[in-house]
Parts: C-alpha cells; sequence; structure tokens
C-alpha cells in the first residue's frame, strides 16, 4: 500500500471540511502547530482567533445554539484544553453540539509530566459526552467523523478529541464521513406508538393539562418547535417553557404562560401546582423548575418525552415516559391527537373544552396577579425598564440574544419576547458568568447580518472581557448591553434573603470606566445613567455599524422577582412585595 | 432524590470495548453521581480481546437503579447492559486467596476449617498455607473470619463474577 498522501494534521482539516465545517474557534500553541501550519495552507475553513481557550468553547457554543450545527474548537494541550473546560461542562450541561480539538504532547512523552501535558481524556471524562485519545493515524480520520455524529445525534453534547503531536506528524489514511457506523452508539429517535396512545388518551381527559417544554424542543430542529406551536394550537393548552426553551412556541401565543421555576410567572408556577396532566417535552425536571420535590405538582399525572433515558425518572416519577426526538414525538401525538374517530372525538372534546374553560379562567385570575410588573421611574433607570425598551427598539428586525449570568439574564429571559427557537442563547445548566460576550461572536459568525446582542451585568462580562478584541479583529457587530448596578445582583439578592443583608465580597470594587475601556479596544463605549438617556443610547448601539459596549446605569437596588426561594414550592412564590420573606433552613441549604 | 423504596442490593453486568479509558469512564460515573460500588471486577471475555465484561454490585432503590442503569447505557462505549438480579436466577462466585501464618494447633485446625470449606491449598510452608477458595460472598466471608481467629492473614478476593441461570445468552457477547 503506498503512503497516505496527508499527514494527520491534513486529515483533521479534510476531515472538518467534509462535515460541512466553516468556522473554526482556537488559539495556537505547540501541541497544535501542524493543524494550524495545514489551516493556514487551505482557505476552505475559517478560523477565528479568541483571546482565552474559555472563549473558544462559548463562541463555539453560540454558533452551535444559533446555527444548529455542530460548533468546533481548537486548542493546544495543557493549559489550552484546562481553559476549555468550563466551556466543555457548559455544553455538557446545556446539551450544545461541539467538538473540541485538543493537542498532546507526542505519545512518547506522555505520562512524563512533559511541558504543556495533562490528562486530557482524564480531565474531560466527566464534561464530556464522549472523549477519544487517538493513537494511531490509522484511526484519525473515523475517529473525528464519530465524533461528530456523537456530538450532534441523541441528546447532544461536547465531544474532545485529543491528537498526540506526532499523530499530527505521521501519514495518516483518509476515510469519508458517510458509512461510518458506530459499533455501541445507538441512541433513541423515533417514539414508542403505545406510549404516544396513551399519553393521548391521558390528556384527552385531562381538566386541568399544561404543557412544559424545554431545550430539547430548540435541539430537535425548528420543525418541533412549529409542531408544539401546532399542537398548543389544536388543543388549546396552556403552555410554560423552561430558560432553555424559550422561543420554542412564540411568546406572543395566548397560551403561552411565560417562563416557569425560580424566577418564573406567577401564572406559570401556579399552573404547573395545580395542573392534573403534566406533559414535559425536552425538559428535565432540574432543581430550578421543580422547587421543593415533594410540592411539585402534587396531583399531576406526568408525561415525559425525552430522547435521554437517563433524564426520564431521574427526578420526578413519569407516569407515561416516552422516550424519543422531541419533534418526533411531537408529530407522532398530533397524529394521535387528530386521529381519534370523529364521534369520539366531538363528544369528548365538548367535555373537556368546558373544564379548559374553567382552567383558563383560573389562569386568567393568576395573569391578572400582573408578576413582572415593575414601577417605572424618573430619576433612576430601572433594568427591567432597560430589557423591554431594548426588545421594543429591537421589534422590527431579526435580533438574537445572549446572555451572561444572574439577575440581568433572569430579567432578560422575562421580558425580552422570543417569537422564534435559537434566538436565545444563555448558560442555564451551569450558570457560566463569562457566556455571553464569546458566545455572541459565534452567533454573530453564524449569522453576519443580524443584531446580535449580549445583555450582560457589569460583573460577568469582566470574565471574558478580553474577546472583544476578537469581535474588532473580525469586524463582529456584537452588541454588548451591560445592566450596570455595580452589585453581583443575584449574589447580593441571596444575601438579602439569606445571610442578614451582609453583602460579603458582592459590591463591584473598583470597576473600569466601561466607555473608556470599550475605547481601548476600538470598540464603541455608550452610557446612560438616567432614564431620559436610554431611548437615545439603544438608538444609537443599535445605529453603530460596529462593537458597541453601553453601559446601562441603573438602579442599584432591584431584586429579580417573582422568585421560588430554595426549599420552596410553586406555590410559595415570593412576588417581592413581601415585607419579609422566610426561607427554611433546609432551603439554606440548597444552591 | 428520596424514596421510602427498600434499598436492594444488585449485580450488574455492563459488556464494554475493552479500551483504555472505558473502565475510568465507568467507575467515574460511579463516584461522580454518589451510587455505591460493593465490588467491581473487569476482564476481556472475547478471542480477540476487543470487548470487556464489568460485573458491579451496587446498591440503591428502584429509582436509583434505573438511574444506574440509564447513565451506564448514555456511555458511547458501552455495548449494553444486564441486571442479573432484576432478570431472576442468577450465580454469583468469588474467589478469595487467603494466606494464614500459624504453627502447632492451630495450623492444623486451619487446615481442618479449610477442608470443611472445600477450600484448596495452592502454597505451603511449615508455619503457613495459602487457601485458594471460592463461592458465594458470604461462604468467603464466613471462612476469611475463621481463619482470622486462628492466626495471621493475608487476603486476597477477586470480587463477585455473576451470570443468568438458563440457557439464555446476554446477546452483547461476541
Amino acid at each position: 500500500m503506498s503512503p497516505s498522501p496527508l499527514n494527520g494534521a491534513e486529515v483533521v482539516v479534510k476531515a472538518l471540511v467534509d462535515q460541512g465545517v466553516e468556522i473554526i474557534f482556537g488559539y495556537p500553541g505547540g501541541a497544535v502547530l501542524p493543524i494550524y501550519d495545514a489551516i493556514f495552507q487551505q482557505n476552505r475553513l475559517r478560523h477565528v482567533l479568541v483571546r482565552h481557550e474559555q472563549g473558544a468553547a462559548h463562541a463555539a457554543e453560540g454558533y452551535a445554539r444559533a446555527s444548529g450545527k455542530v460548533g468546533v474548537l481548537l486548542v493546544t494541550s495543557g493549559p489550552g484544553a484546562t481553559n476549555a473546560v468550563t466551556g466543555l461542562t457548559d455544553a455538557l450541561l446545556d446539551s450544545v453540539p461541539i467538538v473540541c480539538i485538543t493537542g498532546q504532547v507526542p505519545q512518547h512523552l506522555i505520562g512524563t509530566d512533559a511541558f504543556q501535558e495533562c490528562d486530557t481524556t482524564g480531565i474531560t471524562r466527566a464534561c464530556t459526552k464522549h472523549n477519544y485519545l487517538v493513537r494511531r493515524p490509522e484511526v484519525l480520520a473515523r475517529t473525528l467523523h464519530e465524533a461528530f455524529s456523537i456530538a450532534r445525534s441523541g441528546r447532544p453534547g461536547p465531544v474532545v478529541v485529543d491528537l498526540p503531536k506526532d499523530v499530527q506528524f505521521a501519514r495518516a489514511p483518509y476515510v469519508a464521513p458517510d458509512n461510518i457506523h458506530h459499533r455501541t452508539y445507538r441512541p433513541p429517535s423515533a417514539p414508542c406508538a403505545a406510549a404516544i396512545a396513551q399519553a393521548a388518551e391521558a390528556l384527552r381527559v385531562a381538566k386541568k393539562p399544561i404543557i412544559y417544554a424545554g431545550g430539547g424542543v430548540i435541539n430537535s430542529g425548528d420543525k418541533a418547535s412549529r409542531l408544539l406551536k401546532a399542537f398548543v394550537d389544536t388543543t388549546n393548552f396552556p403552555i410554560t417553557l423552561t430558560l432553555m426553551g424559550l422561543g420554542g412556541v412564540p411568546a406572543s401565543s395566548k397560551q403561552f404562560l411565560g417562563m416557569l421555576g425560580m424566577h418564573g410567572t406567577f401564572e406559570a408556577n401556579l399552573a404547573m401546582h395545580n395542573c392534573d396532566v403534566m406533559l414535559c417535552v425536552g425538559a428535565r425536571f432540574d432543581d430550578r423548575i421543580t422547587g421543593r420535590l415533594d410540592a411539585f405538582a402534587p396531583n399531576a399525572q406526568k408525561i415525559h418525552i425525552d430522547i435521554d433515558s437517563s433524564s426520564i425518572n431521574k427526578i420526578v416519577r413519569a407516569d407515561i415516559a416516552i422516550c424519543a426526538d422531541a419533534g418526533l414525538a411531537l408529530k407522532a401525538l398530533l397524529q394521535a391527537w387528530q386521529g381519534m374517530a370523529e364521534d369520539k372525538k366531538k363528544t369528548q372534546q365538548k367535555a373537556q373544552q368546558k373544564d379548559l374553560a374553567r382552567w383558563w379562567q383560573q389562569i386568567e385570575e393568576w395573569r391578572k396577579r400582573d408578576s413582572l410588573g415593575f414601577r417605572s421611574d424618573k430619576k433612576q433607570i430601572q433594568p427591567q425598564e432597560a430589557i423591554c425598551r431594548l426588545a421594543k427598539a429591537t421589534r422590527n428586525r431579526p435580533v438574537r440574544i445572549t446572555t451572561e449570568v444572574g439577575q440581568h439574564q433572569m430579567w432578560a429571559a422575562q421580558h425580552f419576547p422570543f417569537e422564534k427557537p435559537r434566538r436565545w442563547m444563555t448558560s442555564g445548566g451551569l450558570g457560566t458568568m463569562g457566556y455571553g460576550l464569546p458566545a455572541a461572536i459565534g452567533v454573530q459568525l453564524a449569522y453576519p447580518k443580524e443584531l446580535v446582542i449580549d445583555i450582560a451585568g457589569e460583573a460577568s462580562i469582566l470574565m471574558n472581557i478580553q474577546e472583544l478584541s476578537t469581535a474588532v479583529q473580525q469586524r463582529l457587530p456584537v452588541k454588548v448591553f451591560i445592566l450596570n448596578n455595580q452589585y453581583m445582583g443575584m449574589i447580593r439578592q441571596w444575601q438579602e434573603l439569606l445571610h442578614g443583608g451582609r453583602y460579603a465580597e458582592s459590591y463591584s470594587e473598583s470597576l473600569p470606566d466601561f466607555v473608556k475601556l470599550a475605547e481601548a479596544y476600538g470598540v464603541k463605549g455608550l452610557r446612560a445613567t438616567k432614564p431620559s438617556e436610554l431611548d437615545a443610547v439603544i438608538a444609537q448601539m443599535l445605529a453603530h455599524p460596529g462593537p458597541v459596549l453601553a453601559d446601562i446605569r441603573v438602579d442599584q437596588h432591584v431584586n429579580c422577582y417573582p422568585m421560588i426561594p430554595s426549599g420552596a414550592a410553586h406555590n410559595e412564590m415570593l412576588l417581592g412585595d413581601e415585607p419579609q420573606a422566610k426561607v427554611s433552613d433546609d432551603g439554606k441549604m440548597l444552591v | 432524590m428520596t424514596s421510602e423504596a427498600a434499598s436492594r442490593r444488585h449485580a450488574i453486568a455492563v459488556v464494554v470495548d475493552n479500551e483504555s479509558g472505558v473502565l475510568s469512564k465507568v467507575i467515574g460515573l460511579f463516584s461522580g453521581r454518589g451510587y455505591n460500588i460493593e465490588s467491581l471486577t473487569v476482564c476481556s471475555i472475547n478471542a480477540s480481546d476487543t470487548v470487556s465484561r464489568i460485573t458491579i454490585v451496587t446498591s440503591g432503590d428502584d429509582m436509583t437503579i434505573e438511574q444506574i442503569k440509564a447513565q451506564l447505557a448514555r456511555l458511547v462505549p458501552v455495548h449494553g447492559i444486564e441486571d442479573l438480579s432484576r432478570q431472576g436466577e442468577h450465580i454469583e462466585k468469588e474467589m478469595a486467596l487467603v494466606k494464614i501464618v500459624a504453627q502447632g494447633v492451630e495450623r492444623r485446625e486451619a487446615l481442618r476449617v479449610a477442608n470443611i470449606f472445600g477450600a484448596k491449598v495452592s502454597d505451603t510452608t511449615l508455619s503457613s498455607f495459602v487457601f485458594n477458595l471460592s463461592g458465594s460472598s458470604r461462604k468467603l466471608d464466613a471462612f476469611i473470619a475463621l481463619m482470622r481467629s486462628l492466626g495471621e492473614i493475608e487476603i486476597a478476593r477477586s470480587g463477585v463474577v455473576a451470570l443468568n441461570r438458563g440457557e439464555e445468552v446476554f446477546s452483547h457477547h461476541r
């Protein structure tokens, strides 16, 4: 057999191109130089240089979540790999398909504590869906294709491919991506017909139904969102969405009750608490959703659709379990609903409509409580108002929002309406401060012509502020909209609730001048300090053709409500007007 | 998850790719998610040495056991999982090597006890034996307790291996 014309590094580039990759995020280093050399000598892959490997991982996540494609990052061994770990963990918890290629020291140095050596597959074992150490050039191409297939299929997630430098230099055969069948990996896809029929029947006799949908609907593809909307319209059932699911049905749908959970709306949480049949689609009953478990939807029959069988019966026992892709399950459910014998349909629908009308009447009562309501102020900008004005100013153009983590994130989730999926990219499971700016860069690269805004806090933005350089270098007009209250606001809110208002280290001391900081990076800096300046600053931000950092000085003392305090149930929400909220001792233990 | 359901012992067989890192994925899953491992054995089981069978003895309520199996199934290199305790009758065996250092009456008594248990002598000197005994873990426990009272001992145990009774073959073995 003649030797392969390609070396390992060239096989990497060819495999990426054949996988449809157009953009990769990365940072060079000694152990990946052969791959950088191969990238240098071609023009089909665009490399985006980040300023920190964590930024590469979040940018790949943002790209993946906005586009629905696999995001790719390339980092070196040792610190390159360890810096990417936060982003990998974030992608694991939020089910984001990314492939991370890490350089490794040559194999004869593995285990010798060589320069920039670390046990990458050991370190990333717990924060990836799967990882590989490629020991032989013959399996390189196949391994890369497998990595993409695992990252994007089933419940998506991050995959690491660790490549020793000698494998990058060695002659390596190439195989194309087609006809790669994995020996053991078989993700579920189609739902079981009997379970679907059972679910349709349970929903048909429901008096107080609710649909609770999450990121699984978004990950399944835009078709799943259309099917969900169709199901909601056909049944007229109320629906609530998780943080990860926002945009799964249009926020303007009349059946949409807003987000549920710790900072969800009064009507969504009470509907969850009081429902008799719950249809959970692509969500995983996480602690931010359920509140106190023994009081979670106590009288509900629960139907759980999830592509990951380990999510079913993990926290809440499902009465009807459907392990399948959300889109396929919704399609089957819609067909089952519509396909009932006509006569049976009529009589039953009539009965249900009466019950539904009563249920909606109750929900409308809860809605009247206007739990997201806030009072505008003439002197100080209210953070919620800043979000609402931003939403209003961007109403007529395609806009994609990313966020950092904290109060601003929850206000954005509550007050920014998302009409379509993939318009909202936020770190939900891991809660990674510093996610928003690099993610916005990834989103902007996926959609160069659309408006991309990172809604940030002044503390979070400093965690990956260096990525402004990336935005400038790549001429990406991302907008960073900082709700600056000079506090790690969510920390402070918890200290008020749990620790007697002792603000241990939660004041943002010694903040930079964000306008000057922006200018130092070559970014336009703007500031609004009074409500009267807000609209003009937003307009300026949107009109500027390049990247902008807007420092919005908001009321320092506003807290984020509604809130289900730790250890409390859905019907024990704080709405913000209680004189003194109490948290149980058990609740204090929770995070 | 709190549950009133009782904690039960389960022997679970996991057939995996025999590749470096796979065992650490399985063990890491147990430690990372706080599941208990009472015993774990692993060895390759096919002629080409490409597939291994891991036998794990763990305990938990029904929901935890179900979760353990689902989490194991999610690992990419896992071919298949069999919950032997759930599927009915199965055989569990363990092997122990027990060294006892003793002289005189204790030495003679050790040999007598070994005979009763059906243990074989694998090594001997004038003041020691190494016994080799296989059987249920409880049988091994009883034997070791008796030996301990007769002299200084050193023990190596294999951990539990388990197999279904009857003619059914776990199809993931190839």
